[in-house]
């Protein structure tokens, strides 16, 4: 099952609570949770074209389902990022991550 | 003996003729071991050339199975999936398809994977069994795996990816008997490959190819009970905005100093070693021509191009030491955000930082970039750093025309000078990576998306045999365009000979003394005479070698440099003299740089580009300078 369709209906169906999905590039340090969904259909200007960056991110494993947690920022403007991402650590400008959408874990 | 060399002798000894030799091609991602493979199955039975038509750097080695049979290996570029985004994954991909010209496909394709970390070469192993070409998967590193307490079931591996699954520690030679048994009982089978039919995965693909890794993943691997914290401990050193900032400004420090420093006694040595080689031949020989072409020609270039050898042996075993170990890519994650605001990558630093020693190992370590375009920027503005050769230049000019006296009381105007040279050359190479990228590579800048791999210790054979490695490659590629470029200029500097009863140097009359009698008028607008537009000719061999020139033209001999700063102080106006240290700042007044640039870009093109661009820089500046210096009197 596709998990953002599972949350969009969630939200349709009304009382029980609503879960926002958060962008792996508003996301601070110490932020988690999983990759609700990968989409790049708002790619960042003078980036690459949508489709070869999601299929990119894709590639080094920011798919659904996996368990995510920005570790390290950089020093200027908090950008690059180096994530967990299940069990190996990338780096990435935030510029890319903005299509990764991510459940944040209940705490937060 | 080793045990290939012993199954050779014996094959021999049995007088079999070996069936027809193996083609393996090994493929991994990066950071997977896949060199330390290379290096185990191979020893040091390498070679590195290029591919056709592509700067990609092709390494092959063979080594000889016990029954006999010689199986040659290729090591092809580290890659994250068949969807190639790099020159050097197009090379991978099309060389595992069978499509790469002048390449004959592999028979068996052997996927290294580090035992520790096999999500994404779970999707590569699926991409490659799609392909169906014969292949073996090793998992390497298994001894760092079995630390950890991770399990996995390699029999159940093998059934899933349809591909026998060895275990392998490459560093320390184990499982690479059972790798050749299993490469061999694939070859077989290499005949009924199927066509390829390969077609780029769309995302969707790249979804469902992942949901079956990690359902392969859930069921033959149970993750590590004792799982790497040292990494993430060390991280939150390394990676910290504070703290990880400094080790790296000690790390940049010392390599720096390093290369500019660590490797002059032995560039000394090595010039006063091929000066005292020359000197021996020169009493030797009659004088006459051929002791000149020796003496100053063959042994003077052939020195020119081994004095870079202590700078590439210093600054690769940094290189080296610092990508095994993994610092290389945190290195790159903290400098990213300075680098991209130039237009360049992270990784460009060490390239750029190298170029203030010199920029031919800075050029040849270039190759840290992954992304043709980064390199190529990085390449081209890399010369611009002022290197270790400028000055004896700027030496010589400065404290013949500036005078020694102090500004605003502390600072001493030469110093001030001198540094205003230095930061020329930097603002100016980052601004123009920025109009490179700004003008000529308008499209989509590629994303910043890298795996920071787990620190390891590097294995010091290894490092060894690939720092020996880099420097083989220097001699045999580079030196030898370098070599010949030297010998060209001294026959432009020798040919045709002074008539005899001549006045004034026998350059004058050579090709190199016409050459800048001609060029003189263009440059008399930035106030060079017809004796500095002499100097430039022989200055091409390198930057240094226009104080000799000078020397030569203005028949000064000596190596009292102060002689001859006197001698220039009075011929020369200042105007003149700033324009002369604008010239050097820019001017690509080294043949050796525009010969490795050649080498590492396989094509005339880019020396040709950094040639043009250069001069019109240095031109430009020098009338500036000139012109403006001219207005205010200095004339």
């Amino acid at each position: 099952m596709d998990p953002v369709r599972r949350i969009a209906d969630t939200d349709l169906d009304g009382p029980l609570e609503t879960i926002t999905l958060v962008s792996l590039a508003d996301g601070r340090r110490g932020f988690s949770g999983y990759i609700a969904s990968v989409d790049a259909h708002a790619p960042a200007p003078g980036g690459l074209a949508a489709h070869e960056l999601e299929r990119r991110l894709l590639e080094m494993g920011f798919v659904e389902g996996a368990r995510i947690e920005i570790l390290h920022e950089g020093f200027i403007g908090r950008d690059p990022i180096c994530v967990k991402l299940d069990d190996m650590r990338v780096a990435l400008r935030r510029r890319d991550a903005r299509g990764v959408m991510v459940r944040p874990d209940a705490a937060q | 003996m080793t045990p290939p060399d012993l199954a050779t002798a014996v094959a021999a000894a049995a007088g079999g003729a070996p069936a027809a030799p193996i083609r393996a091609a090994l493929v991994g991602n990066p950071n997977s071991g896949k060199t330390a493979m290379f290096n185990a199955l191979t020893g040091s039975r390498q070679k590195v050339a290029n591919y056709a038509g592509v700067t990609v750097e092709r390494k092959e080695g063979h080594l000889i199975a016990p029954d006999g049979r010689r199986i040659s290996i290729l090591d092809l570029p580290g890659t994250y999936s068949l969807r190639a985004r790099s020159p050097d994954e197009v090379v991978t991909r099309d060389a595992v398809l069978g499509r790469l010209a002048g390449e004959t496909p592999p028979d068996v394709v052997v996927l290294i994977a580090d035992a520790t970390n096999l999500r994404l070469v779970m999707r590569l192993a699926l991409e490659l069994r799609d392909v169906g070409r014969p292949a073996v998967l090793a998992l390497n590193m298994i001894d760092i795996a079995t630390r950890q307490g991770l399990e996995i079931d390699a029999t159940r591996l093998a059934i899933e990816l349809s591909m026998p699954v060895v275990t392998t520690v490459a560093t320390r030679k184990r499982g690479i008997d059972e790798l050749v048994i299993q490469i061999e009982a694939q070859a077989a089978n290499s005949a009924t490959a199927p066509a390829d039919t390969w077609t780029e995965p769309s995302a969707a693909a790249l979804r469902a190819l992942h949901r079956e890794a990690e359902r392969i993943l859930k069921a033959c691997v149970l993750p590590p009970r004792r799982p790497d914290t040292f990494t993430g401990k060390l991280d939150s050193v390394l990676l910290h905005p504070v703290a990880g900032i400094g080790v790296l400004l000690v790390v940049l420090f010392l390599m720096f100093q390093a290369v500019f420093a660590w490797a002059a006694p032995l560039m000394d040595l090595s010039n006063a070693g091929f000066e005292a080689l020359g000197a021996v031949m020169g009493n030797l020989m009659p004088d006459g021509l051929l002791k000149s072409l020796i003496t100053d020609g063959i042994i003077a270039g052939v020195g020119s191009v081994v004095v870079f050898l202590p700078q590439i042996v210093i600054l690769f075993l940094f290189i080296i030491l610092l990508e095994d170990f993994g610092y290389m890519a945190r290195a790159a994650f903290l400098l990213d955000k300075i680098m991209g605001g130039a237009g360049l990558h992270g990784r460009a630093f060490i390239p750029l930082l190298s170029s203030f020693a010199c920029a031919i190992p800075g050029i040849m370590a270039t190759r840290v970039i992954d992304n043709k375009r980064d390199r190529l920027t990085t390449i081209l503005v890399a010369p611009l750093m002022t290197c270790s050769a400028r000055i004896p230049v700027y030496t010589l000019i400065i404290s013949a025309f500036i005078p020694r006296q102090q500004v605003w009381g502390v600072l001493s105007l030469q110093g001030l000078i001198f540094f205003g040279l230095y930061a020329a050359g930097l603002i100016s190479a980052l601004v123009v990576a920025w109009l490179v990228r700004k003008v000529f590579w308008r499209g989509a800048a590629e994303p910043f998306l890298m795996e920071l791999p787990a620190y390891k210790i590097p294995d010091p054979m290894n490092v060894a045999r690939n720092v020996l490695q880099r420097a083989q490659i220097f001699l045999q590629r580079a030196g030898t365009i370098i070599l010949s470029m030297m010998i060209l200029i001294w026959f432009l500097c020798t040919f045709p000979g002074a008539p005899a009863g001549a006045v004034g140097p026998a350059i004058d009359y050579s090709f190199a003394g016409m050459i800048g009698h001609a060029i003189q008028p263009v440059l008399a607008p930035i106030g060079f005479n017809w004796q500095m537009s002499v100097a430039l000719i022989p200055g091409m061999a390198a930057r240094e070698v226009a104080v000799g020139a000078l020397g030569t033209v203005y028949a000064v001999a000596g190596a009292d440099t102060s002689v001859l700063g006197a001698s220039l102080a009075h011929q020369w106006s200042l105007a003149s003299a700033l324009a002369f240290l604008a010239w050097y700042v820019f001017a690509p007044q080294c043949a050796s740089t525009l010969g490795v640039v050649k080498r590492e870009t396989n094509s005339w093109r880019w020396p040709i580009i950094m040639f043009c661009y250069m001069t019109g820089l240095a031109y430009v500046a020098s009338l500036i300078v000139y012109q403006t210096a001219v207005a205010m009197g200095a004339g």
